[in-house]
């Protein structure tokens, strides 16, 4: 196991320079000129030049990144065009606000999900079933915008009953388990989750389909068991599967919740890396992609880690 | 028993649900906003810069600059009627030098005060000048020179006369110079020195001579300021206590905000959610101001425009009221660049109208025809500061277009990546083969609106003239306003230059926007002035 993790560790490395490379690069790509954002209007070509030398535009791009990179590791992301406030500083709190979103999100889908995925697995091939699978696919299928529109109508516009936007007075750096904050994370929460529920739902249902069907099961039967502890044994069995599906989903939420932030005004980093597109805040994006991307890259390590401890066949494979 | 009560509860839950059902009562204390304190839902997705020059435009400037900051000039922002005017500010009195028109002499207001009770003096203007374009001084902050540049540019050196006198010099004769000093805000160089000379924390601990004070704020989250009951002008002391600022980019989530009693003044509201506002007894308050949405035309020799037949019948071609129609009212049809409310719209000989047949007639003696349009490829964006609606609006003019023999072709681009190919300007490698720029635009002063555009000695970088623009009575008139102190004369040669470079259909102009504004029916004393700013001293909220 030591050796199997060490191993794993190990393989993140290459995976995050290559992260950094292409993060680095996009930038580099898109069109129109990065430094857009900061060059006066009416400014001289002179001071555009200036304002190049300053920000080490006017160097080879491999020059670029070996510096970028340099001050990366040692924790300077570089200062935000926009707020003059170092990169981190304003990452670290977005991240703080998303994981916050995305855990609520995760969990909210994880419930819907198995509950719905249990279900569907149980009765499959029944019009049981094929409800739940219809209403599994319509919830990964429908767009994060128009849910978290209508959520918003509904509830803070029509029923007033919770808030539309924002995350309250008390904003992130108080953020708590009252009522007074959490009523600020359920519409968000509650659209980001309809798509990790499908997305459990279609997993669990396939694996307590096909647990249910393992000769071990007809076992337990034959033993005796009574139904809630052969139930227990299915959910052992499909939790892999699930937690895989769960970790995959939570890393995803972590960079795609874009537009529901947005909708939302949530401060996260969804907010944070739209809010940089637009103003071409380059040092920002650089900085909140990149921290996303590692975030990616350490959830898959510890999914992986994790499933190996629950489930060995996957270590001596 | 214990079934009973389930029961109960759960007939219970279900009356109260219809009741909110039906009544839409509110059973939330957050959706009540407290007397006295004013919540705005702002279209900018982050807190300008506190530091005194704030990023993010007219936006910035509304909402950072001209709260908590003063200028040396104003805009007198208290009528809706007519548009506003420039006046004294943080200088009471100010005088053009007989012998020398570079030079100025502003005569500073005593007894202003900056939050931090220091007093407002000739060194703070000194300061403030340096922190803006001396870069060899310690309090030089190039992240406020980057958002001041655009109005600092005229300036060539200051000096203190004494406490209460500046003089200041331009590098040419620029009888504008009142109006962009209403743009360049003063901060306190005593907090500054307070806080170890450092505008980072400078930025956390603000400090101007403002209406409102910058009590705390959290970056994309909200801004909070209280009133300045020590501000030097006693009419505008504010009279909400507070002032909260929240960033909401998207338009429907202001709305939703407003509806449901998050915030109480939204701007701009989308124009599809305008009679659900209205529904909801919201009060929506639009003006005309200095905006217009043309499309920035290339006068190069390889751009059809540079036939000024193609570009008055592409100007023939647009059906505007059909586009207002289309923005739910919530703009005017253009009737020339500047507003016919304007004092610089003048006597046009011809204003904007439409007319397809008159275009088709026009493209015809131009050499084109049904079986040979006229093809253009024009640059737009899908959002951005004043561009409106512009993916909808472009397609609309598209369709015109098509019906008189324009063929026009879009570059999509993101709103930074527009605003870099607009600095550019058309003789740009990276804009060859463009014919156009769809960039809103603003005329709040002669620069901005007129000189900067029209004139051929203000091409890009240095102006906005961005298809090389020519036209030597355009050149006249604009040189002349440059040097006309008087204020009335030189409206009349702005009005005159608007009338030059409408009759040569310098570009093609669309619509004015309305900027609409929704507040609760609680809210009181907002003014919607003329103007990019709008002053919220005198609004209340009940």
């Amino acid at each position: 196991m030591f050796i199997y993790v060490l191993r794993r560790i190990l393989y993140t490395v290459p995976i995050a320079i290559g992260v950094s490379l292409v993060c680095f690069a996009l930038i580099h790509l898109a069109p129109g000129d990065p430094l857009s954002a900061i060059i006066p209007e009416g400014a001289s070509p002179e001071m555009i030049a200036q304002i190049r030398t300053a920000y080490g535009f006017d160097r080879p791009l491999p020059v670029q990144y070996l510096k970028w990179l340099g001050h990366v590791v040692t924790g300077d992301f570089g200062t935000s065009i926009m707020t003059r406030r170092p990169v981190l500083s304003e990452v670290l709190p977005a991240i703080a606000n998303t994981l916050t979103l995305a855990a609520a999100a995760v969990t909210f889908g994880f419930l819907l999900g198995c509950a719905f995925g249990v279900v569907s697995g149980y009765v499959a091939g029944t019009p049981t079933d094929r409800a739940v699978t219809a209403v599994s696919i319509t919830g990964v299928s429908i767009p994060h915008y128009w849910l978290g529109m209508v959520l918003i109508v509904v509830f803070a516009v029509n029923l007033n009953l919770l808030p539309a936007t924002g995350m309250g007075e008390g904003g992130s750096g108080s953020f708590g388990f009252g009522w007074d904050s959490l009523q600020y994370l359920i519409l968000p929460a509650l659209t980001l989750s309809v798509i990790p529920a499908g997305i459990i739902a279609r997993s669990v249902r396939g694996t307590v389909a096909e647990v249910r069907k393992q000769d071990y099961m007809q076992t337990l039967y034959a033993k005796g068991l009574p139904g809630r502890r052969v139930f227990v044994h299915v959910v052992k069995n499909a939790l892999p599967a699930v937690l895989a599906v769960m970790g995959l989903q939570l890393a995803q939420l972590l960079g795609g919740s874009i537009l529901v932030e947005t909708v939302f005004s949530w401060p996260g980093t969804g907010f944070l890396l739209n809010n940089a597109i637009f103003t071409r805040d380059l040092p920002m994006l650089q900085g909140t992609i990149l921290v996303l991307a590692m975030f990616f890259v350490l959830i898959n390590l510890l999914v992986d880690i994790l499933q190996t401890a629950v489930d060995p066949r996957i270590k001596r494979a | 028993m214990i079934s009973l009560k389930r029961r109960t509860l759960a007939r219970s839950v279900l009356a109260a649900s219809c009741l909110v059902l039906m009544t839409g009562v509110s059973p939330s204390v957050w959706a009540q906003g407290k007397p006295g304190t004013l919540r705005v839902a702002m279209t900018a997705a982050d807190i300008p810069l506190t530091t005194g020059q704030p990023s993010q435009g007219g936006e910035g400037i509304r909402f950072m600059g001209i709260t908590a900051y003063d200028g040396l000039t104003r805009w007198d922002l208290s009528r809706s009627d007519k548009p506003p005017v420039i006046i004294p500010a943080l200088a009471e009195s100010w005088s053009v030098g007989e012998a020398d028109k570079k030079v100025w002499t502003f005569k500073l207001r005593q007894g202003a005060k900056f939050h931090d009770g220091s007093e407002f003096t000739a060194d703070a203007v000194v300061f403030n000048f340096n922190k803006l374009l001396r870069k060899d001084t310690p309090e030089f902050d190039p992240a406020q020179a980057a958002q001041g540049s655009l109005w600092s540019g005229t300036l060539a050196s200051w000096r203190k006369i004494d406490t209460y006198t500046v003089e200041i010099t331009t590098k040419t004769v620029d009888a504008v110079l009142p109006y962009a000093l209403a743009n360049l805000f003063m901060s306190s160089p005593a907090r500054w020195e307070e806080v170890g000379k450092d505008w980072g924390k400078f930025a956390e601990k603000p400090s101007g001579t403002g209406p409102w004070m910058i009590e705390s704020f959290k970056p994309r989250e909200r801004a909070e300021l209280v009133r300045n009951t020590n501000h030097w002008d006693k009419a505008r002391i504010p009279k909400s206590e507070r002032l909260i600022l929240l960033p909401m980019p998207d338009a429907n989530t202001r709305s939703a905000a407003l509806l449901s009693g998050q915030v109480d003044f939204v701007e701009a509201p989308p124009p599809d959610v305008i009679p659900r506002l209205r529904q909801q007894k919201m009060q929506i308050i639009t003006n005309v101001y200095p905006h217009n949405w043309p499309y920035q035309l290339s006068h190069l020799e390889d751009s059809p425009f540079k036939d000024i037949r193609v570009r008055k019948a592409a100007n023939l071609a647009i059906d505007r009221d059909g586009l207002v129609k289309l923005l739910g009212g919530m703009a005017i049809a253009a009737k020339g660049h500047i507003d016919p409310g304007h004092p610089w719209y003048g006597k046009p000989a011809e204003p904007l109208r439409y007319d397809p047949e008159a275009a088709k007639k026009l493209l015809k003696e131009a050499g084109y025809g049904p079986d040979k349009p006229v093809k253009v490829k024009v640059i737009i964006s899908p959002s951005g500061s004043g561009q409106m609606q512009p993916l909808p609006m472009n397609e609309f003019i598209k369709e015109n277009f098509r019906d008189v023999g324009i063929d026009m072709e879009f570059e999509v681009l993101d709103w930074e990546a527009l605003r870099t190919r607009r600095r550019l300007g058309a003789f740009a490698p990276e804009n060859k083969g463009r014919h156009g720029v769809n960039n809103s635009f603003a005329y709040w002063d002669p620069d901005i609106g007129l000189i900067g555009t029209a004139a051929s000695f203000m091409p890009v970088p240095f102006g906005f003239n961005w298809g090389g623009y020519k036209n030597e009575k355009a050149d006249i008139l604009a040189r002349k306003a440059k040097e006309t102190f008087d204020t009335k004369e030189q409206d009349k040669l702005l009005a005159e230059l608007h009338e030059v470079i409408l009759a040569d259909h310098m570009w093609i102009w669309a619509v004015h926007d309305l900027n609409p504004r929704a507040l609760r029916p609680n809210v009181k004393g907002f003014v919607q002035a003329q103007s990019w700013f709008q002053d919220l001293t005198p609004v209340t909220v009940e």
